[in-house]
């Protein structure tokens, strides 16, 4: 048995654990779920000390039969950008539940169905990334949607049904065009002897244009709405504003990326030719949500909706940095994955407890936090600054690199994307001026800073970002070899410089 | 001279045993007395249906297309389909049997004294039995035949019992006898057109099996006025069964109307034999024509997928809602008719099981939810049922998530196979088509997952009744089993396809 499903079983287990613990006792359930989210960092680190970046073939492979009449199997297996995506999964989760210690107390059922649902999806999560048959990736894809739709509807605040239905909806009819695109790759390789959904087998399909285009256009809408993309972004701002901060960390943090990932590891292997035809749209969406999400993110009142514009427009620099078809660019944008995650986890979690504490979620009910919780506050700016790529964090490398990468290809984007650095500054700077300085109202001046357990979550988090800011080699060197597979694989190279000598 | 045709009976015996099993019922009805009735129907029928089924298991592997001179082909999908309706029968008996949902005296007029008197005695409705049984042996020829008398026979046997049926509710009695003469008129007139539709088939082929309609479109090029008017009146008696749009009007109303233990064992049961014997005919007869056939019926799978899920919206009633979502299932599995291929047969044999056993689950559920009038299936009064009964508004989800096509459940299988047939097939379109309307009726199931968990209980007239054994039992069945075909269908699926094949 790989350690891949061992890493996917132990949350599970976890789960079952936790449905027989007694509901009344919720902090044993607290603890439990706690120690297996901390188990399963363990093992995946242990995994990540065992993964050989000199390889470029996928390691800790493991296959199953599962559904032998369609030649479906339990197929798992990473390479760099997968085990880089599983590892801040499996560090963010734990951060998560010990941030969010008491989030689950105030839903409409239990604090046992809360922890059974997060364990659920973390199994999810480690097995969306994993997973190299793409019938396993899908029906992953789209189960994950359930749990998290229980996390929104029945934890969260505020119009909570209407926000996780929205949410699902929005997923699902996505997952359903991906769907009808996974059939007819599964048809194609069929027609080309041997109907396969192994993902290495099914890149090297011969498609005709056209068959691509629609294919690609099932998977990449289907991507774009899963990582917000204008104009399909329209369903995050209201899940991140109902749900709890834990689950904002996790939808942002975490499932968004599967939208990303998914361009990379299957628009782009499946169909080279569609993705050189739809790279100019795609790059215009691209520009247009990195402008739009920021532009928005500025007049937002609410914490949690402007965090999650912010999280649109770093959505767009990704997708730039995939697009460019650049191995700067595409390096960057994989990297740019790992920290936005971390970037995204740390302003959620601060925000979730600032707004804990003061009972509202929007901006102007804050100010002079600076004064009354100091430790809270910096917390606060340093995410604040991750968000708006100061450098020195983790998120300056990855936008520099995804600007690199796509400037030697597409001028106009960078530039105009870089201007999106620029409103970044405004909105995150006019947020943290708002809350943390100025006057302290009166509502906000006996409100206690981070405790113990508080400080203990928040720490790792701004240490992954400001190590990672200065010395971001072990990451980049994990995800290199897999920039390289894809653009073989994509049949593209970096451009040369025309004034040679 | 007349010579006796010549019957393979060991291969009929499972329709036989049926059979007897409902004279018996009869028997009883007229022999023994009122307080015994209900507890020896029950074993008579259970009985009846494990000896049918395991005379069955028996001559699975044998086939001959004259089990009974050329009026009955026993073959892999033929033995399937009776297999599967026999598990339908079985488990909608099981949910039949609380008697509470029936009229205690059919023939007593609503509200009449007669009725009154009835209910004051005690009396138990106990010939349900034995026209479940009547019906089921209809269900279990109509798949099999293959010639139109026998077919048109089958097709009789197994409405005339559910005719009467659909109006023994107990309670809302006038909207049950409504529904029942809805479905008996709206019937007998759709048997009509399938009785014109043989007959002209007959006189264009001269003979009335499939294999000889086969012959004849092989003989004269399959241009002929008599046999597109023939399928034309065919198909629209086999459409009217299977709930197909623009014949689907009856669904909604006798869904709603019929007691409902029996709307769950029609809707899965009466899907199951009218889709077999619909795959049977345009598989076996009309294969050689199928390019007068195709263009319509996959435009009304299209029609049929889309009207279904649309209409399922705007509706405020659980028993409803669930008929249109049969009309939409009845559109997906039309697609594999159109698709004409192996891989479409066995898909069919799969998605008939998960969506009936999902059915008559979900109909085991709305038998549950009640007030001092009875079952409550008005949308709005369900609301916040999840907190009054998290388990059965968890598995009531269940079957909604597996209406869905939401993986891991049985009916996210059902429907990647059935649209991989028709992607095989080369009817992209209509892979398309399904995949719109799922993402349509997605919608209507989760708006009802939403209401169950997600908002507070408005009333508190409505609780959730705690289910006999038996209907225990039942549900329980349904709901492992659409986990499990959803997570392992494997199990079923491998059986499935080794059976996906007609015998000419």
């Amino acid at each position: 048995m790989s350690i891949l499903t061992t890493l996917q079983l132990l949350p599970l287990i976890g789960a079952i654990v936790i449905a027989v613990l007694p509901v009344g006792n919720a902090k044993l359930i607290k603890q439990t779920a706690l120690g297996f989210s901390l188990l399963v960092t363990i093992v995946s680190i242990v995994m990540a000390f065992g993964f050989k970046t000199s390889e470029s073939a996928l390691q800790f492979t493991e296959t199953r039969s599962w559904i032998s009449a369609f030649n479906i199997n339990y197929a798992v297996g990473i390479d760099g950008m997968a085990l880089a995506l599983i590892l801040m999964t499996t560090i963010l989760v734990p951060i998560v539940f010990l941030a969010g210690w008491n989030e689950s107390e105030n839903g409409r059922w239990s604090v046992k169905v809360f922890y059974i649902l997060l364990l659920i999806l973390e199994t999810m999560m480690i097995g969306v990334f994993a997973a190299t048959d793409v019938f396993l990736f899908y029906v992953i894809f789209e189960a994950m949607l359930l749990p998290v739709y229980f996390l929104i509807g029945g934890y969260g605040v505020g119009e909570r049904a209407a926000a996780a239905m929205k949410f699902l909806l929005y997923s699902l009819f996505g997952g359903l065009l991906m769907l009808a695109a996974v059939i007819g790759l599964y048809i194609i390789s069929t027609n080309q002897g041997g109907g396969t959904f192994d993902i290495a087998k099914l890149s090297e399909l011969r498609i005709d244009s056209a068959t691509q285009n629609w294919l690609f256009l099932g998977f990449f809408i289907a991507f774009a709405i899963k990582a917000p993309l204008w104009p399909f972004h329209t369903w995050l701002p209201t899940a991140a504003k109902s749900a709890t901060a834990g689950t904002s960390t996790l939808l942002l943090g975490v499932l968004d990326k599967v939208g990303t990932y998914g361009m990379i590891r299957f628009c782009m292997s499946f169909f080279p030719d569609a993705t050189k035809t739809f790279t100019p749209a795609i790059i215009t969406l691209a520009v247009i949500s990195i402008l739009y999400g920021a532009f928005l993110a500025i007049g937002q009142k609410d914490i949690n909706s402007l965090i999650a514009f912010t999280s649109i427009s770093h959505f767009g620099f990704i997708t730039l940095g995939i697009f460019a078809l650049t191995s700067q660019g595409l390096t960057g944008a994989i990297f740019y994955m790992v920290n936005h995650g971390f970037s995204t986890a740390a302003l959620f979690l601060t925000a979730g407890w600032m707004i804990k504490r003061r009972g509202s979620s929007q901006i102007a009910d804050f100010g002079g936090l600076q004064r009354v919780t100091p430790i809270l506050a910096w917390s606060f700016f340093l995410a604040g600054m991750s968000a708006l790529a100061l450098p020195g964090l983790s998120s300056f490398v990855s936008e520099f690199l995804v600007l690199l990468g796509s400037f030697a290809k597409y001028p106009v984007a960078a530039i105009l994307g870089t201007t999106g650095i620029i409103l970044a500054a405004l909105y995150v700077l006019l947020a943290v001026q708002r809350s943390l300085h100025g006057e302290t109202p009166a509502t906000s001046s006996g409100i206690p800073d981070l405790n113990l357990r508080e400080k203990i979550a928040i720490a790792p988090v701004i240490a992954v970002l400001v190590v990672l800011g200065f010395y971001p080699k072990p990451v980049l060197n994990v995800i290199n070899p897999t920039t390289q597979t894809v653009m073989t694989h994509a049949g593209v190279s970096d451009p040369v410089a025309k004034v040679a000598k | 001279m007349l010579t006796a045709p010549k019957l393979d009976y060991a291969l009929l015996a499972p329709i036989l045993i049926i059979l007897g099993a409902a004279l018996l019922g009869v028997l009883v009805e007229a022999f023994v007395k009122q307080s015994l009735r209900a507890r020896l129907q029950l074993a008579i029928a259970l009985t009846g249906i494990i000896i049918a089924f395991e005379q069955l298991y028996r001559i699975r592997n044998q086939g001959t297309s004259i089990a009974a001179v050329t009026s009955v082909s026993i073959d892999g999908a033929g033995i399937f389909m009776q297999g599967a309706i026999l598990i339908f029968a079985f488990l909608g008996i099981l949910i039949i049997a609380d008697h509470d949902h029936f009229a205690p005296q059919a023939s007593a007029l609503p509200g009449s004294a007669e009725e009154v008197s009835a209910l004051e005695s005690g009396k138990q409705q106990t010939e349900v039995f034995p026209l479940t049984l009547f019906a089921v042996s209809g269900m279990m020829l109509f798949p099999i035949a293959t010639d139109f008398i026998t077919l048109f026979v089958a097709l009789e046997v197994l409405s005339l019992p559910l005719y009467l049926m659909a109006g023994l509710s107990r309670r809302r009695r006038l909207l049950s006898q409504e529904a029942a003469l809805k479905y008996f008129l709206l019937g007998a007139y759709s048997s009509a057109f399938f009785l014109f539709g043989a007959a002209l088939l007959y006189g264009y082929s001269g003979s009335l099996s499939l294999n000889g309609l086969t012959d004849a479109i092989h003989g004269s090029g399959g241009n002929d006025v008599f046999l597109l008017l023939g399928i034309v009146f065919l198909s629209v008696g086999l459409l009217f069964k299977v709930g197909a749009v623009p014949f689907h009007n009856w669904t909604p109303d006798v869904y709603q109307g019929a007691p409902t233990p029996i709307t769950g064992f029609m809707a899965a049961a009466t899907k199951a034999a009218a889709f077999g014997a619909t795959l049977r005919i345009f598989y076996v007869g009309l294969d050689a024509a199928q390019i007068s056939w195709k263009p319509a019926i996959a435009a009304v799978a299209v029609i049929t997928m889309l009207v279904g899920a649309i209409a399922a919206i705007s509706q405020r009633d659980v028993k409803r809602m669930l008929a249109y979502s049969s009309i939409a299932h009845a559109g997906f599995l039309l697609t594999a008719v159109v698709s004409l291929n192996k891989s479409a047969l066995g898909a069919t044999l799969f998605y008939l099981v998960a969506y009936g056993l999902a059915t008559i689950g979900a109909f085991g559920i709305v038998t549950l939810v009640r007030d001092s009038a009875g079952e409550v299936t008005d949308i709005n009064r369900w609301v916040g049922l999840g907190k009054k009964s998290p388990l059965v508004a968890s598995v009531f989800s269940l079957f909604l998530l597996s209406f869905a096509g939401i993986p891991l459940t049985s009916g996210f299988v059902g429907k990647f196979a059935i649209f991989s047939a028709a992607y095989e097939s080369g009817n992209i379109y209509l892979v398309v088509a399904g995949v719109l309307s799922s993402a349509i009726a997605v919608f209507f199931y989760l708006r009802l997952i939403l209401m169950l968990f997600f908002a507070d209980a408005t009333n508190d007239s409505v609780s959730v009744v705690i289910p006999s054994i038996l209907t225990r039992i039942a549900i329980s069945i349904t709901a492992i089993a659409t986990i499990i075909l959803g997570v392992a269908p494997s199990l079923l699926f491998n059986v499935a396809q080794n059976f996906a094949y007609f015998l000419r």
